[in-house]
């Protein structure tokens, strides 16, 4: 199959698709239907070659490189899709290929309200910019189209703008990208100052001239800088706000790949392009790695919202990889290269199992907001009646993101695991610690990320409805359905063949030029996945095949031995009292428990107010509102004390500005004068 | 510590042998005729549910009483459980006031099938002492099917333990 | 012969795990000196609630009807990979701990979502405590557990059982530190005292017993004996890889009589443990319980700290 078509070419031919989708949308500007159609269609295909490019590339090793120069560095064009650039491609086509599917039903929400056309080129201009961010091999084309992927982004997040908060949402979205950005650019400036190139072939053949001071500091800006985007602590801020705010379809694409592209970019930097960095760069790591995985699950569970809830479980598996990611950069560091493959292998298997699940829950979430038009989890409940598909998917996602066998995210969080376990068996007194803290975090984090779905799950699926919109939900459309079930599906076969994908996964690894012919430290044969060192070994076909099997025995055995039982169907058991909606546990009911033991984190605050019918005697209470919150803990003790110190140096120098021309007149002389002087001596 | 499992080990043993429940009489069977499969089932395990529908509490004192070191109702294999779904045997206490009509007979449908509702005490057998009362219905029976009934106002958990263990051999046979 | 030693490890834990609860039931009677139901009571009792028909709520869905069947089949599965009697399966890629520990959380999550599925008062609130103290445990579990897969260089429970008892005695602190850390992480997983007490009546201190309220006849069977199960599993992982002496190394029949007989003694002697621990304290209020597991959480740090 690979050979009636190049990569290069299929590439091409999708970012051609990508582009024409954009234009074509813009042409259909005032025709709904046509735009969504025109728009979503052309995404698939370009998905579809975006598809067979990587797959072409990572199958066969067909790498390839592509640039064009101009006269001036801003117009260049260089494109470098290596194995890592590829994997980070087919993740960005099949979702996108997936989302856009589902997108052309659920888009038909938006029909009379907003302009499709602009969804459509929007849309596609985001898929397109982030196509090019992997495949950038240049820094300024890298800046241009990370620069494309924001903007488009931005606009997507505001594109249901008669809600104010979605407008405040793409603001803050807006400032923290294009403050990443500037890190970005600074850590570029930084390489380039020492190494005279902004390609990155360049820069990595001459990395030995920048002096390992410098080294670290572009480490803490380009961390800084991509982790905006990626969404760690405490530099995640924007994302439970953007996420929300997008179409649902999109959401699924900023949450599953977008944050994903700063995970790239981490691999690239720390382990391609700089990659002989001290130890405390991969401690570094795992902390934030610990810290993002622990709060982002905690604040989770404090959410109602179900699109923040998903928001910040993002942040908790973005904390997930850096985990794997730390890891592999500490074997690194230490020499132990072997090691490294392993916790950087978790960590590409976690990137592509959490776009896979993370998609998948976000299209079920947008079908659920579709039919009961409130993104309030209060307000769901005994869904699973009325759309039975969309719980049965939404159920296979909350089991795969919780790492429970026989998915994929059970295999990916084992991985992360073994590599952690084999730092400890290997690691000095000193190292010792980060990796318990690791390990601890990533074991905690699996139970209450478990925790936190059941919350989702069953406040918005199980028992009886909770207000009149879920009590007139249908189920969600075709197309939607298919999106969501090829994705369902998905979870369970990479989990079925999670040892062959991990095998390629090295293999793509092994393309690195830091980890050329070094051992892989596994062996996945048809049965199971064993880790070289002896230390371990999993099967998922036998986990599958024994959950399946014993269960059909079971069901059959018990069956056969209780054949003359009858089954009555009567009310609840409630104990003699009507049981109305208000008995149900709800979701803020749920997490209580763990907000009040981590209430030291969370910081949870609770206001009431209390209004009586006569003010003056206050006996009889009218109505008590209690509003349940979590105090904003970065807002608080981060950006406000940033934003003040920023004003006030900027109120000082306001007073340059003094609005005089006789002053402006002055200062030029006097800078004339100076400059002069300069230039002579 | 010490001091309690010293106490433990030192207590001698005050359970009430079996043969002091031995009932002269058989005890009959009150309304329709239990069914075949109910028989042979219970008298291994039984899982009694206490509904008490309205009664004086001195009921509920005796039946309480069946779970302490003297008589011990454990050993012959009858538990009480906290739901009527877990339950085999509902036993009713009081007469049934107008308030507990409604959660009584729900409670009787939660019960899946085999059941026995046992009427215990002289109240919920035919209203006891308030029988005519506007406030009560006059007994267990004119809510819901009963198949037992224990007399007695409050009947001793010596009574309510002959009583079970009758009711347990007449399933039997 | 590994073959029909397989097919005995399916049945051993179904079949031996009312025996075991009998006997803790039976202690904890003789302790309030009563007589108490003999040891067998849990077989009559699961064998009646077979025969009897069943009541299902109208509110409930098929996750309702399915989650009995998932987690008894879970227990069955995790009771054929733990070691039992002998240790010849290791290197067989059967069994690793964390298999183990995130097929047990699959149990948890499909009995907490079938407690909320009813949509009675208790369910909800029964889930929610489950699922945060199951949350809470995975630490300390999982840690124990590590402890040992780094004292055996393997994370193959059959291979942990094996190397651990060929360990020089110098092991014999951090072993019973990491044991003290799991005691408390199996008292949590099991619903036994401090966390939750299995015979109780009152539904505001339930945990594991609010969820099963709604269920009845065979489903609740199921549970009942998936529950059972699950605390076996937890003894014969407590006594099989922390105290492994005794356990078969091979297939001979004469070792594994002898195996079984020291599986049956080390697991009844933890069920009389569990059965003075619960008349001697009372259950904890539930917020002094993250307290106990983070407590585990720092026992097994401190054990594997000692051994690296």
């Amino acid at each position: 199959m690979f050979g009636l078509i190049s990569a290069q070419l299929a590439f091409f031919l999708s970012l051609g698709a990508f582009l024409a989708g954009a234009a074509g949308s813009l042409v259909f500007w005032k025709n709904n239907k046509a735009a969504n159609l025109w728009s979503n269609i052309l995404a698939i295909i370009g998905s579809l070659f975006g598809l067979v490019a990587s797959l072409s590339v990572i199958l066969t090793g067909a790498v390839f490189s592509y640039a064009i120069s101009s006269g001036s560095p801003l117009m260049d064009i260089s494109l470098d899709v290596d194995r890592l650039a590829a994997f980070f491609i087919f993740v960005i086509s099949l979702i996108a290929l997936l989302a856009s599917v589902y997108g052309i039903e659920y888009v038909k929400h938006f029909y009379k309200k907003y302009n499709i056309g602009a969804l459509g080129f929007f849309y596609n201009t985001f898929i397109l910019g982030m196509l090019l961010v992997v495949a950038a091999h240049n820094a300024i084309f890298f800046l241009v189209a990370w620069e494309i992927m924001s903007l488009a982004s931005y606009f997507l997040v505001i594109f249901e703008n008669k809600e104010k908060e979605n407008v405040r949402a793409g603001s803050l979205y807006f400032v923290m990208t294009h403050v990443g950005t500037a890190f970005i650019l600074l850590s570029f400036l930084l390489l380039y100052s020492f190494t005279g190139s902004f390609d990155f072939s360049v820069i990595k053949a001459n990395i030995a001239n920048v002096p390992p001071l410098i080294q670290s500091v572009i480490f803490l800006l380009a961390l800084a800088g991509f982790g905006t985007k990626a969404g760690i602590i405490p530099l995640h801020v924007w994302l439970p706000s953007a996420h929300p705010a997008a179409p649902t379809h999109v959401s699924a694409l900023m949450s599953g790949v977008m944050i994903k592209t700063g995970i790239y970019m981490f691999i690239r930097i720390f382990l391609d392009i700089m990659p002989g960095g001290p130890l405390w760069w991969g401690e570094l790591v795992l902390v934030i790695g610990a810290v993002s995985s622990l709060l982002g699950v905690l604040y989770a569970l404090t959410e109602h919202d179900i699109k923040r809830l998903l928001a910040y479980h993002s942040i908790e598996n973005i904390g997930i990889i850096l985990l794997g990611l730390g890891s592999a950069m500490f074997f690194f560091a230490q020499g132990m290269k072997t090691l490294a493959i392993l916790g950087l292998v978790a960590a590409l298997f976690h990137t592509l199992n959490h776009a896979i699940f993370k998609a998948l829950l976000f299209l079920g979430a947008g079908s659920v907001i579709a039919k009961t038009h409130t993104r309030n989890m209060e307000e769901y409940g005994g869904l699973i009646r009325l759309m039975p598909a969309t719980a049965f998917f939404f159920l296979i996602g909350s089991m795969a993101i919780s790492a429970l066998p026989p998915f994929n995210g059970f295999f990916s969080e084992w991985l992360t695991f073994q590599s952690l376990f084999s730092g400890l068996a290997t690691a000095g007194i000193s190292m010792r610690w980060v990796l318990i803290f690791g390990a601890g975090a990533l074991a905690f984090t699996g139970g209450l990320a478990a925790a936190c779905f059941v919350k989702a799950f069953g406040a918005t699926f199980l028992a009886r409805p909770r207000s009149e919109e879920a009590k007139h939900a249908t189920e969600s459309g075709t197309l939607m359905l298919v999106g969501m079930g090829v994705l369902a599906a998905l979870t369970l076969i990479v989990g079925f063949f999670a040892g062959w994908v991990a095998q390629i996964i090295s293999s793509i690894v092994n393309g690195l030029s830091a980890f050329k012919k070094v051992d892989v430290p596994f062996v996945a044969d048809s049965s199971a996945f064993h880790l070289q060192s002896g230390f371990a070994q999993v099967s998922m076909l036998i986990i599958l095949l024994s959950l399946v099997g014993v269960s059909v025995l079971v069901f059959l055995a018990v069956k056969i031995f209780t054949k003359d039982r009858k089954i009555k169907i009567a009310r609840t058991w409630d104990c003699g009292t009507e049981l109305g909606p208000r008995m149900e546990i709800t979701a803020t009911g749920f997490s209580r428990s763990i907000i009040t033991i981590f209430q030291g984190i969370l910081k949870p605050t609770k206001q009431t107010s209390i209004e009586y019918r006569d003010a003056e005697m206050r006996y009889f209470q009218k109505a008590n509102i209690v509003k349940l919150e979590v105090a904003d803990v970065y807002g608080a003790y981060l950006y406000q004390p940033l934003q003040d110190f920023l004003t006030r140096i900027a109120n000082y120098f306001k007073k340059i500005q003094s609005g005089n021309v006789n002053a402006y007149v002055l200062y030029i002389f006097l800078i004339l004068i100076i400059l002069l002087l300069i230039l002579t001596v | 510590m010490l001091k309690m499992y010293s106490k433990i080990l030192s207590t001698p043993k005050t359970v009430i042998d079996p043969a002091n429940f031995k009932l002269d009489q058989d005890v009959e069977v009150v309304g329709k005729k239990i069914e075949e499969k109910v028989k042979k089932l219970f008298r291994g395990s039984l899982a009694i549910r206490e509904v008490d529908a309205g009664s004086t509490n001195a009921c509920e004192q005796e039946l309480t009483a069946l779970s302490n070191c003297y008589y011990d109702v454990e050993r012959f294999g009858v538990h009480f459980v906290a739901s009527p779904r877990h339950a085999d045997m509902l036993m009713v206490t009081g007469s049934v006031s107008r308030n507990m009509k409604e959660a009584l007979v729900r409670s009787y449908e939660a019960t899946p099938d085999p059941k026995i509702v046992v009427a215990v005490g002289d109240d919920a057998i035919d209203g006891g002492i308030f029988k005519g009362s506007y406030a009560v219905l006059d007994g267990v029976k004119n809510v819901i099917p009963v198949d037992f009934e224990i007399p007695g106002d409050p009947p001793s958990p010596k009574v309510i333990l002959s009583y079970l263990l009758k009711i347990l051999e007449t399933l039997d046979k | 012969m590994s073959l029909i030693i397989l097919s005995l490890q399916l049945i051993l834990v179904p079949v031996l795990s009312p025996l075991f609860v009998g006997l803790i039931r039976k202690a904890k009677a003789r302790l309030q000196n009563r007589q108490g139901a003999s040891v067998f009571q849990p077989y009559r009792d699961l064998l009646k609630l077979f025969n009897k028909d069943e009541v299902i709520s109208q509110d409930a869905s098929w996750v309702f009807r399915f989650a009995p069947y998932i987690i008894f089949t879970v227990t069955i599965i995790i009771g054929a990979i733990i070691p039992l009697v002998t240790t010849i399966f290791s290197n067989s890629g059967l069994s690793d701990f964390l298999v183990v520990v995130y097929l047990i959380a699959l149990g948890t999550f499909f009995l907490a979502l079938s407690g909320m599925d009813v949509g009675n008062a208790f369910g909800g609130f029964g889930s929610s405590r489950e699922m945060t103290l199951a949350a809470l445990t995975e630490g300390g579990l999982i840690f124990s557990l590590l402890f040992l897969a780094l004292a055996a260089h393997t994370t193959d429970l059959f291979g942990i059982a094996q190397a651990v008892s060929n360990l020089p005695l110098s092991f014999i602190v951090p072993i019973i530190l990491a044991f003290a850390a799991f005691i408390i992480a199996m008292l949590a997983e099991t619903a036994r005292f401090p966390f939750d007490n299995p015979a109780t009546h009152l539904e505001l201190t339930m945990v594991h017993e609010a969820m099963i309220l709604e269920y009845s006849g065979k489903r609740l069977a199921l549970i009942e004996w998936a529950a059972f199960n699950k605390l076996l599993i937890f003894m014969a992982l407590g006594a099989n890889l922390f105290f492994p002496w005794g356990i078969a190394f091979g297939t001979g029949l004469i070792e594994i009589v002898a195996a079984f007989l020291a599986f049956f003694l080390k697991v009844a002697l933890l069920c009389l443990f569990i059965a003075v621990l619960e008349s001697s304290i009372a259950k904890f209020r539930y917020f002094r319980l993250p307290d106990l597991l983070f407590i585990s959480f720092i026992l097994s740090i401190i054990a594997i700290s000692l051994i690296l």
